[in-house]
């Protein structure tokens, strides 16, 4: 076909090559990634982050499942943990919270997952790479009015200069509450693709947190689909210190009036990282609310990527949702590209955004030095509160305190 | 004691010079007033004390106890004993008040050389200063000044004030924006910092102030410098007559 982008990239020739020397590999999937190849900067939903030009190689899929390592951010969250090493899922726990079913399924995630159909119609090219090469979907089930106390913990670790791809399809069933987190914890030279998507039914309440922790050159691509139908009302909060490059992508739908999202994220990115947040709230039906805020702090060369689409349907009366990126620049290499997008085809709505990009505050910084915090601590003190903005939306407090607690540490380091 | 000499001082730019050689000394235990109209800079000499960064210094010095000041960046003068009330206190949302009150004075202990404050201790101190400032715990738990009212941001200056014992402590109008109970429980407070070691350079545009935080001298401004300087009764004298006869060319 002459649509066919030639494949050329090492990158993109490892992948080719790992497609054809495998045989558990989904051809239909691969087939619709090879088509346009790895997204680059003229793909408008990749343009600030050019996967061509930024993943040097693919590593191939790990064979087998490597070295947990001993040390954990979250080991002291009491959760229901489910690690998944370099993306093998050979079993889920024994004795599963009460009111959830989980099982490990075989079967082709092209098919029948309930939210799948709020991912890019047109293809997600991260997320077509997911489709070809993970082996098996984590399903969970939360039964109808179960409200799960104990959050459901994926520790997703890649040890080496492997790619792992996982997959986590959670439905959760009407009255039900539940927390899930997915950590990701991405050795130096691996790439980690992990897709969660997240179906919630009328009057469900749904916590989702992501937090990228990789080592320093480890590519962590990270896609989280919610449906969300009535009265429902999902918090999902995104946190990222690790990691070379970070892409996570949000893509949400409400389909039942009188939901709730609060969507957030905060990431602290110095030396050459970068890290993405791309979302996409679709407001379908009337009266649904969507709060977004995501806070980069970004130091050295680093840069930070948001890009958030707020989609209000011609019939999605009474909308009401408010976007607000904001970013702090503390070195003159340090780079933010916002793009905020409202798409309103609704004429009773409110929904605005808000895109800030500035160095700290001297006037505070000198109130704060006036008191006697010598520079250093009195920025770290600014900056945690500047993060804690966005930390604040995440509900599960053990959670935010340790991510604010991950916060403090990368800004003393920096210090 | 505060001794200023001479001090000349531009904004950053050096576009336009606010200090013209001013000269003021302030001994330990003395509450030090000074008048003048806006513009005057009032303002500018209190931040110039303090340290903020924005001005440049020409010509001059400032010795607290003998240490020369300009030479410090502000988070040391505040160790080695300034404090500036702020005109405007700022708010620092997601900050809690007690956090900043820790980590203030956990700063100048260890600028000092001294420790840090054990947590129940701190507790103590704050809890009673506080009460004697009428500020209620739930303030302290919020973000520091976020949702204040202006009589409230004033009285959490004098209570960081309390808490930090400068040997100096400045006053950038801190009359602006109180009502006259306020202006009472913040003068107050105030007065209860008075000692033999601890002095006070008291900056206001009216005489009001004065009549509960009474001073030892009085100063007047103008244009950048100091041009009259007697007791308390220049304050009065001040009120019924305006600072024209000080200000050739500005409107009283």
């Amino acid at each position: 076909m002459a649509s066919v982008t030639p494949l050329k990239t090492a990158a993109e020739l490892s992948l080719l090559a790992q497609a054809e020397g495998s045989k558990s590999v989904r051809q239909n999937s691969f087939a619709r990634y090879a088509a346009k190849g790895l997204p680059h900067r003229r793909v408008e939903a990749y343009h600030y982050t050019d996967i061509r030009a930024l993943l040097k190689n693919a590593p191939a899929p790990a064979q087998k499942a490597g070295v947990i390592p001993t040390h954990f951010a979250f080991n002291e969250i009491d959760a229901c943990v489910i690690t998944l090493i370099d993306g093998q899922l050979t079993a889920v726990p024994t004795n599963p919270l009460a009111g959830v079913s989980m099982n490990i399924s075989d079967e082709m995630p092209d098919d029948g997952l309930a939210a799948r159909s709020v991912f890019p119609s047109d293809g997600d090219p991260i997320i077509a790479l997911n489709a070809a090469f993970v082996h098996r979907t984590l399903r969970i089930v939360v039964d109808a009015g179960c409200a799960i106390e104990k959050p459901v913990l994926l520790r997703c670790i890649t040890t080496g200069a492997v790619s792992a791809y996982s997959r986590v399809a959670v439905e959760v069933a009407n009255g039900a509450s539940m927390t899930l987190i997915e950590c990701h914890e991405c050795a130096s030279g691996g790439l980690t693709n992990s897709v969660v998507e997240i179906a919630a039914g009328d009057d469900v309440s749904v916590e989702h947190i992501r937090v990228n922790l990789g080592d320093k050159d480890a590519t962590v691509l990270t896609s989280f689909g919610g449906r969300m139908g009535a009265r429902s009302a999902l918090t999902s909060g995104n946190f990222v210190t690790g990691g070379a490059l970070s892409r996570h992508q949000v893509f949400l739908r409400f389909e039942g009036e009188g939901a709730t999202a609060a969507i957030s994220g905060a990431s602290l990115l110095k030396d050459r990282q970068q890290a993405d947040t791309t979302l996409v709230v679709d407001h379908s039906v009337p009266e649904c609310v969507s709060r977004e805020h995501f806070a980069h702090v970004l130091d050295g060369e680093a840069t930070g990527v948001f890009q958030g689409k707020i989609i209000v349907r011609p019939h999605a009366q009474k909308t009401d949702g408010k976007m607000m990126s904001r970013a702090v620049l503390l070195a003159d290499g340090a780079t933010m590209n916002n793009k905020p997008e409202l798409e309103i085809f609704a004429d009773d709505v409110q929904c605005g955004h808000g895109a800030t990009v500035g160095a700290l505050d001297d006037d505070l910084l000198f109130y704060l030095r006036a008191r006697g915090l010598p520079k250093p601590e009195a920025e770290a003190l600014m900056l945690q509160a500047f993060v804690g903005e966005a930390l604040e939306m995440i509900a599960h407090e053990g959670m935010r305190e340790r991510l604010e607690w991950l916060s403090e540490t990368w800004l003393k380091a920096r210090g | 004691m505060l001794e200023i000499r001479n001090l000349h001082v531009a904004i950053e730019d050096g576009s336009k010079k606010i200090l013209n050689g001013l000269d003021l000394t302030i001994h330990n235990g003395e509450v030090a007033a000074i008048m003048g109209p806006n513009g005057s800079g009032k303002s500018t000499l209190s931040y110039v004390i303090a340290g903020k960064p924005d001005y440049e210094i020409l010509d001059g010095e400032i010795l607290l106890d003998g240490e020369n000041l300009l030479e410090m960046e502000a988070d040391a003068r505040a160790a080695a004993g300034v404090f500036l009330a702020f005109q405007y206190p700022l708010e620092i949302p997601g900050v809690a008040t007690m956090t900043f009150l820790k980590a203030a004075m956990n700063a100048q202990s260890r600028a000092r050389g001294e420790g840090e404050l054990k947590t129940p201790d701190f507790m103590r101190r704050v809890k009673l200063g506080a009460e004697k400032l009428g500020i209620p715990q739930e303030m302290l738990r919020r973000g520091l000044n976020v949702g204040f009212s202006g009589g409230e941001k004033k009285r959490m200056e004098i209570l960081q004030m309390a808490l930090l014992e400068p040997s100096i402590g400045i006053l950038d109008e801190t009359d602006s924006g109180l009502d006259i109970d306020a202006l009472k429980i913040v003068s107050e407070g105030v007065n209860a910092l008075r000692s033999a070691d601890r002095s006070f350079l008291v900056i206001t545009h009216y005489q009001r102030l004065l009549n509960y935080i009474v001073p030892d001298t009085v100063h007047v401004m103008s244009k950048g410098r100091i041009v009259k300087t007697g007791g308390k009764e220049l304050a009065l004298e001040l009120e019924a007559n305006g600072y024209a006869d000080y200000v050739s060319d500005v409107a009283a």
